[in-house]
């Protein structure tokens, strides 16, 4: 298998901020719980938003078989 | 010497046209006479040129896939075997596809082909799937040097560049290419991708062939990722197109529609940022009505305040006190002015009052028996109002 695309970690970073998101909006966290929560999140959305600045289109091509 | 019977003849004929194989794919290019549409459905009419004829029959089934039934003198392309009607011992020519013939040969192939792979349900819309969301890896089945690839990248860096693209190069016109296209598009099919698109620049409709040729489209139906048509114009559509998932009208419209453009993705990031802020702002703002009805609270319970009521509490039992010490002074005094009324009673005044007198030597000492003095000796009687010194003439015995 070969290593985790851009997309493929952008995704991930996206659907743990989605989770995060969701848990600070039901607010069933204790305070500490939620500001961790909130910096682990404003972390993803920065790393999202730099996957997107930084991403380059890679080019590749198909070997012949 | 053997003699055939009729049926004989006409069953070892029948055998020999049909079971050769030899006229079973044939393009008949004539006029149509004498046609005739039965009420169960097949056809049967003539087919010449200036110097022959032949019978020939539409079945019902074949009839009903036909777009639109000859008429009398229409030129026409009709595609179908060589078949031998023993009943009358004629041959004749089973259709089973028939277009004008002025669309031309080409066209008349594909038209039948088109029909061919439809009635296996290779174009179903069930058969349809949507394109990733989000793709990773997209393939790219083309031609390396053409315009078309250039305009795909361009607009796939511009609008999603996360994306691997894996290039797979064919060549996309002449002979060769449906080979060609058929090995790309296999070799794309071994490589983990989301989605393929399988694109050709503008040219002309001939050039476009290979995008029409069976076996490509047998194997873009194979593919088990989406896949998605960019071929040519806008007012080109060949059978890829109809086969693929999805099909846009040129590779730029098709490397759009794989691409989320990077500002949506940007603006979902952002919403989702400040829903996380607003979401811990109000976290916090209910913390903080908490900690203000806990400082309430805490005031409330303040040490001074629990001195303040103690000491109330000391004024209150003082002021109490207080009470009950005059009520006891008040009763005291009641009580000091009977014991000393009642003392008054007691008192010698209060019996010499009544008339008794205390005799008394000059020593003080008190008689209260004739024998304690002698007769000449001086006493002295304390009356109520005053005093008198006596001088004793006997003793009574």
């Amino acid at each position: 298998m070969s290593e985790p695309t851009t997309v493929e970690q952008y995704e991930q970073l996206l659907a743990e901020l989605q989770i995060i998101v969701e848990r600070l909006e039901r607010g069933e966290l204790s305070l500490a719980e939620a500001l961790h929560l909130y910096e682990r999140g404003a972390e993803l959305a920065a790393t999202c938003q730099q996957l997107l600045d930084m991403a380059e289109l890679r080019v590749r091509q198909i070997a012949d078989g | 010497m053997h003699a055939f019977t009729v049926s004989e003849l006409n069953n070892a004929l029948r055998a020999h046209l049909e079971e050769e194989g030899l006229f079973f794919d044939i393009w008949l290019l004539a006029e149509v006479v004498e046609f005739r549409r039965y009420p169960s459905g097949h056809c049967y009419f003539t087919l010449k040129d200036e110097q022959a004829s032949m019978r020939a029959v539409l079945w019902r089934s074949a009839a009903e896939r036909v777009a639109l039934l000859p008429t009398n003198g229409e030129a026409v392309l009709a595609h179908g075997r060589v078949g031998f009607y023993e009943a009358r011992g004629e041959v004749q020519f089973v259709v089973d596809q028939i277009v004008p013939a002025g669309i031309g040969l080409l066209n008349a192939q594909l038209a039948q082909l088109r029909a061919r792979l439809e009635a296996e349900g290779l174009f179903d819309e069930r058969r349809k799937r949507q394109l990733p969301v989000l793709p990773r890896r997209i393939g790219i089945v083309t031609s390396p040097q053409a315009a078309a690839l250039q305009d795909m990248l361009t607009i796939l860096r511009r609008r999603y560049p996360l994306a691997e693209v894996m290039l797979s190069p064919c060549l996309v016109q002449g002979e060769l290419a449906p080979a060609s296209i058929v090995a790309a598009l296999r070799r794309a099919y071994t490589e983990p991708l989301d989605v393929i698109i399988l694109a050709r620049g503008g040219g002309a409709s001939e050039d476009l062939a290979a995008f029409n040729d069976e076996q490509v489209v047998r194997t873009v139906a194979l593919s088990p990722v989406p896949i998605i048509t960019g071929v040519g114009h806008e007012t080109d559509t060949t059978l890829v197109d109809a086969v693929a998932d999805v099909r846009a009208p040129t590779p730029s419209a098709a490397a759009e529609l794989v691409a989320p453009a990077i500002g949506d993705l940007r603006q979902q990031i952002t919403e989702l940022r400040e829903r996380a802020e607003s979401a811990i702002l109000s976290r916090i703002d209910a913390q903080r009505a908490v900690v203000a009805q806990q400082h309430m609270l805490l005031q409330r319970n303040h040490p001074r305040r629990r001195f303040d009521t103690a000491r109330q509490t000391v004024d209150d039992l003082l002021r109490r006190a207080d009470r009950a010490l005059a009520r006891w002074i008040q009763f005291e005094q009641a009580r000091l002015q009977s014991l000393h009324a009642r003392l008054r009673t007691l008192s010698p005044q209060a019996t010499l009052a009544r008339g008794y007198a205390i005799a008394q030597r000059s020593d003080g000492t008190v008689i209260t028996d004739p024998a304690q003095v002698q007769p000449g000796e001086t006493l002295h009687l304390t009356l109520h109002a005053g005093t008198l010194r006596v001088t004793v003439e006997t003793a009574n015995e």
